[in-house]
Order: structure tokens, then C-alpha cells, then sequence
């Protein structure tokens, strides 16, 4: 038998084939590029001016590269009935107070649910885990029956109150809490006679800063992409989601302002993801679920 | 004085004999661990009150509405499996959009399903540095919720459209596809979109997975006569992140049923012909627009056994992983 093993690094690896070594960059090279394409042509899209816009044939390329399409957006919606400044307030509002709650419910429920030995702890988890596999949209008819008896319907409340209850980060921020905090060190603070919030917010919190991190980044992303929602009638309440859908439905005369806001809508989110990554892969390594 | 000190110290109720376990009865004891721990169920009560409220309860009551008429004006009457009837046997349109979402679903999620598990696994190998731009690389079109439009832009009908152009110059076609107005492209081209954004959380969690896995295991496979990657795969790396693997499938089901975002922002709602009509949409239909809560619930009902009992289908099948 071929010996199958070499020796890289003082470590025995096991023998790769080149042609599956050189199968697999081709692929990833591949679909890297189709990936990455509708990304960079929204880009170049947006910063194409306008005659380069209707260029025919449509290039690749930008020769002129302009900031106008942003800068029209910002025009375009200025004059537009609600002022651009409300819509982006509606969104950053909502992100950042939804964001906010989930964050502070998810991880009191999380540290409870992972570190304290209450009787119901595992039917709350297995629960949390059932519900990954709702869709919104099953929840939708009922909901809205509950936000009309609530008097929800058409206030910040309707979107921002359901999104203090997201079950994902909060999940991942379980599954993080149960591997990542030592029970000893709870057990001492306990004896020393800190109190379990006392606990909660100066021993595990600090502890478990990339699953925080990673609530925050979902919760947030989740939020930004609100778009128009059944629950929100008045033009004044809606989200920048909702307004480029607007523009960009406005046909060919705002094609350039159309990707120019597409691009503000996904540039936010990937954003924030860059600066948490390598947090959320850390949560991510303790994700998942054993039945 | 020392004698008054030690008896202010004295807990109030103080513990005659110590209980055990076995001197209660279950509830009991359950009640006594309960006024224990009374603290975990008022960390736990924001997040469960809104999570019950919005998410448990919605799906308790679609399933008992639909056994009823409702439409919030009326008073609600029972009306057992009508809707049910009425749905497979009266109305064409939801046949269309099971047809539709079963096919969507069968493709989308094992599809993208593999497509993360791979791309997780080939881009494990890559140095830290590169391997997080990759990962930003396939996994920034999941969170990019407005750039769906940009394919709309590429495929757009008229000749400026990239894909047209293309095709003209290339001598494939005369005149410009209305890609969106097809009932031929819209399906495919609706895949290819959702294909894209779908590398998302299970992805990400298959990296975390793989990042766990202790090297030694690899050496010691190596050693065992493990003889190429395919076998390393199956027997050391995907037994190792079996939980990940169950969680980006519990995701990806979801998300494939749940099909119909993609199809609203690509070819309106609704599209041509209903040609991509889904359950969702149909969803969307009947308990937004008309109101029908009774048989929108029905609909409804319907989704989430798809839902759960594909669940349960996977979840075998994970089972035999490494075996």
C-alpha cells in the first residue's frame, strides 16, 4: 500500500490529492465569483453617473466614478412627501430600541434557562428550539389580532416589542452561556452571597462578550432589513427598507438613485457584521443542538 | 449579649431536620426547587411573556381557527375539517402554490444546506486571515436585505439590462427576454437568487463546528488508515458536528418553506400566471388582504406540519451520519 501519510510541520497530515486540492480552489473560485458579482455591480451601479448608466452596451466598469446618485437620493427624498431624515430615523429607532430589548430579555432568559437548575428550565429550551422552525409568516394573521386588541396597529410598538422576544440570538447566546461559563465561578459568587442578578450582570455577562455580541448583530441586521410591515399604515412610521423599495420601483429615471440606496441598505448590516465576525464565530462554534 | 447576636443571626425558619428528597412527594419537591429558585422565573419572564405572546400562542390559535369561519366582523363558527376540504379540493391556486413550495423546497434546502456545509469545510483549510474575506464574501448576501433589487437590475427586460445585452451580443437572442414577465425564467431565476443569499446562520455555524474540532482526531484518523478527505469527512469531521448539523438543518427547512420574499421583490406579487405563487403568498393572501382567518389558519396549519414533519424526516436522517 502507498504510504498515505507525510509529515508537515512536525504533524502527521493526511495526503490531499492535488487534483482534488486544485477541484475544490476551482469551485470555491467559482462561486466566489458569482457570489461577489451582484454585490460589486450594485456598487459600481451606484457610483456610475448617468450617462455611463444608459451606456449601451453596459460595462463592467465605471470611468467616472461620482458620489451624485447618493447625493440625489438624499434630494429625491427630500422633497418627497415624508423627509428622508423620518424614514432613517424610523429604522435606526427601531433597530436600535428592538436590538436593545432583545438583547437585555434574551440574555436574562438565556443565563436563567443555562445556569440555574429551575424546574420547567428544559421544556422553556426544547420550546425556544421548536420555535426556530416557525416561520413569521405562519404567526402573521394572529398577531395582527393581538396588536389591534393591544392597540399596537400602526405604532413603533408593533415592530419593536415581538423583536425583544427573537428566539435565534437568543438561542445562540444559550448555547454559548452553557459552554463558556464555569458554574464553579457562579457557585462561589453565590456563596459569597452576591445576589443572581448581582451575578448575572458582573460575573456571566462579561464572560460571554461574543454571544452578546452576536444577539447584537442579529437582532440589529433583522431589524434594519424591516420593510413595509403589515402592521404599520401611516407613510411617517415607515422604514428606509420600505423607501428604497419605493425609489427603486420608480422605474428607469431613478435607476442610478435606486442602487445608490440599495447599496446604504446593505452596506449597514455588512458592516456591523465585519466589525463582530470574529465574535459571532466564536458564539458559532457552540451553536447547535444535540436532539 | 454574645447569646443575642448569634440569635439575631438565626435564620427566621430555621432547619429543624434537614429534608431529603425521598421525604416529599414530587410536587413537593417540585414546589419547594420552584420557591427556590423563584429568581430564574423573573429573569425568565420578559423574554418567555413576548415570546409566548407572539410566537407559541399564534401557531396554538391557527391551528384552532382553523377548524372555524372567522373573518373578525362575524361571530366565529365551527365548522371541523371544511376548510381543510375547501383547500384541497376547491382551490386550484393553493394546489399551485403547494406544487410550487414543495419544489422550491425540495431544491433550496437541500441545495443550500450542502452548498454551506462544502464551502464551510473547503474554506476551513484556508489561512485566518483570507479565510474571514471569504467568509464575508459568501455570507454578505444573507444580510443584505435590499440587494435582491440588484438582480432585478441585471435581469432587467429592456436591452440595458446585463443578461440581455449579453444574450444580444453573444447573437443568442434578437430582441430583449422580459425575464420577470415569463413564467419559463421566473422559477429558475428565483431559485438562483435564493441560492445565493442562502449561505446564512447555518453556514456561519458550520464554520464555528468545524473550528472545534480537535486536530488530534485528524492525526489519529490519518493513522487508522483514513485514506482520503471524502472518508476524513464522513467519519471524523461530520460525526463531529452533528449538533451543527441539525441546527443549519432545522434553518434551512424553515427558510426553504418559508419561500416567498424573494419572489415578491423579483417578479411583484402576484406573479405571472402564479407561476411562483407560494404557500406563503397564499398565506399572505387570504389572512391579509381578505381577511378569511378561519381558512388563512387552515393554510397556515398546513405550512407548519410541512414544516415539522420534514423536521422530523432530517433528523433521522442526520442519525446515520458516520455510520
Amino acid at each position: 500500500m502507498a504510504k498515505k501519510l507525510r509529515v508537515r510541520g512536525h504533524k502527521v497530515v493526511l495526503n490531499r490529492s492535488a487534483g482534488g486540492d486544485f477541484g475544490i480552489t476551482f469551485f470555491l473560485v467559482i462561486l466566489g465569483v458569482f457570489m461577489f458579482i451582484p454585490m460589486y455591480y450594485a456598487v459600481i451601479q451606484s457610483l456610475k453617473p448617468l450617462d455611463e448608466l444608459w451606456m449601451y452596451p453596459p460595462q463592467f466598469y465605471v470611468v467616472k466614478p461620482t458620489f451624485k446618485n447618493f447625493s440625489l437620493m438624499f434630494k429625491t427624498l427630500q422633497t418627497s412627501w415624508i423627509p428622508f431624515s423620518r424614514y432613517i430615523f424610523n429604522t435606526v429607532f427601531i433597530s436600535v430600541a428592538g436590538t436593545f430589548g432583545n438583547l437585555a430579555c434574551g440574555s436574562l432568559a438565556a443565563y436563567a434557562i443555562s445556569k440555574i437548575n429551575f424546574p420547567g428550565r428544559k421544556g422553556l429550551s426544547s420550546l425556544v428550539r421548536l420555535s426556530l422552525m416557525f416561520h413569521p409568516t405562519v404567526s402573521a394573521i394572529v398577531n395582527f389580532m393581538t396588536m389591534s386588541t393591544l392597540g399596537w396597529v400602526d405604532t413603533y410598538l408593533a415592530i419593536i416589542i415581538p423583536a425583544w422576544g427573537a428566539t435565534l440570538g437568543m438561542f445562540l447566546m444559550q448555547t454559548f452561556m452553557e459552554g463558556n461559563i464555569s458554574v464553579a465561578v457562579l457557585e462561589a459568587a453565590r456563596l459569597d452571597g452576591s445576589s443572581e442578578f448581582r451575578t448575572f450582570w458582573t460575573i456571566a455577562m462579561p464572560m460571554v462578550k461574543p454571544g452578546w455580541i452576536t444577539l447584537i448583530i442579529y437582532s440589529f441586521k433583522d431589524l434594519w432589513n424591516t420593510g413595509a410591515s403589515t402592521y404599520i399604515y401611516s407613510e411617517e412610521l415607515k422604514t428606509f427598507n420600505y423607501a428604497v423599495g419605493q425609489i427603486t420601483s420608480g422605474g428607469v429615471e431613478r435607476a442610478g438613485v435606486g442602487t445608490a440606496a440599495a447599496v446604504v441598505m446593505m452596506i449597514v448590516p455588512i458592516a456591523v457584521f465585519v466589525i463582530g465576525q470574529s465574535n459571532v464565530i466564536e458564539t458559532m462554534a457552540s451553536s447547535g443542538m444535540k436532539d | 449579649m454574645s447569646e443575642k447576636t448569634v440569635s439575631a443571626k438565626a435564620p427566621k425558619t430555621p432547619k429543624a431536620k434537614p429534608v431529603a428528597r425521598k421525604d416529599m412527594t414530587k410536587a413537593q419537591w417540585i414546589w419547594k426547587e420552584m420557591k427556590r429558585n423563584y429568581i430564574a422565573y423573573i429573569m425568565c419572564a420578559p423574554f418567555f411573556l413576548i415570546f409566548f405572546t407572539f410566537t407559541i400562542l399564534p401557531v396554538i390559535l391557527s391551528i384552532f381557527y382553523s377548524f372555524t369561519i372567522f373573518n373578525l366582523i362575524e361571530p366565529m363558527k365551527w365548522i371541523f375539517l371544511d376548510n381543510y376540504i375547501r383547500l384541497f379540493l376547491d382551490d386550484d391556486i393553493f394546489l399551485t402554490a403547494v406544487q410550487n413550495t414543495l419544489l422550491f423546497a425540495v431544491i433550496i434546502g437541500p441545495v443550500s444546506y450542502l452548498l454551506s456545509l462544502f464551502v464551510a469545510w473547503f474554506i476551513n483549510e484556508i489561512p485566518p486571515k483570507i479565510r474571514s474575506v471569504v467568509t464575508l464574501i459568501f455570507y454578505a448576501p444573507s444580510i443584505s436585505g435590499g440587494a435582491n433589487m440588484i438582480w432585478g437590475v441585471f435581469f432587467s427586460g429592456d436591452s440595458y439590462g446585463y443578461a440581455n445585452s449579453i444574450l444580444m451580443r453573444l447573437g443568442i437572442i434578437q430582441s430583449p427576454i422580459q425575464f420577470f414577465q415569463n413564467a419559463d425564467y421566473v422559477m429558475p431565476l428565483c431559485i438562483v437568487v435564493a441560492l445565493w443569499s442562502s449561505l446564512g446562520t447555518s453556514f456561519l455555524s458550520f464554520i464555528g463546528g468545524l473550528q472545534t474540532i480537535d486536530k488530534a482526531q485528524f492525526e489519529a484518523a490519518a493513522v487508522d488508515g483514513i485514506k482520503n478527505r471524502w472518508q476524513e469527512l464522513w467519519y471524523v469531521t461530520l460525526p463531529n458536528m452533528k449538533s451543527q448539523l441539525l441546527f443549519g438543518a432545522i434553518l434551512a427547512i424553515t427558510s426553504a418553506f418559508g419561500f416567498g420574499a424573494v419572489v415578491d421583490s423579483l417578479a411583484g406579487n402576484p406573479s405571472v400566471d402564479y407561476c411562483a405563487w407560494t404557500i406563503v403568498h397564499h398565506l399572505g393572501d387570504y389572512g391579509g388582504a381578505r381577511f378569511e382567518v378561519g381558512y388563512a389558519s387552515a393554510i397556515a396549519t398546513i405550512l407548519f406540519a410541512m414544516m415539522v414533519g420534514s423536521n422530523m424526516l432530517v433528523k433521522k436522517i442526520l442519525a446515520k451520519v458516520g455510520q
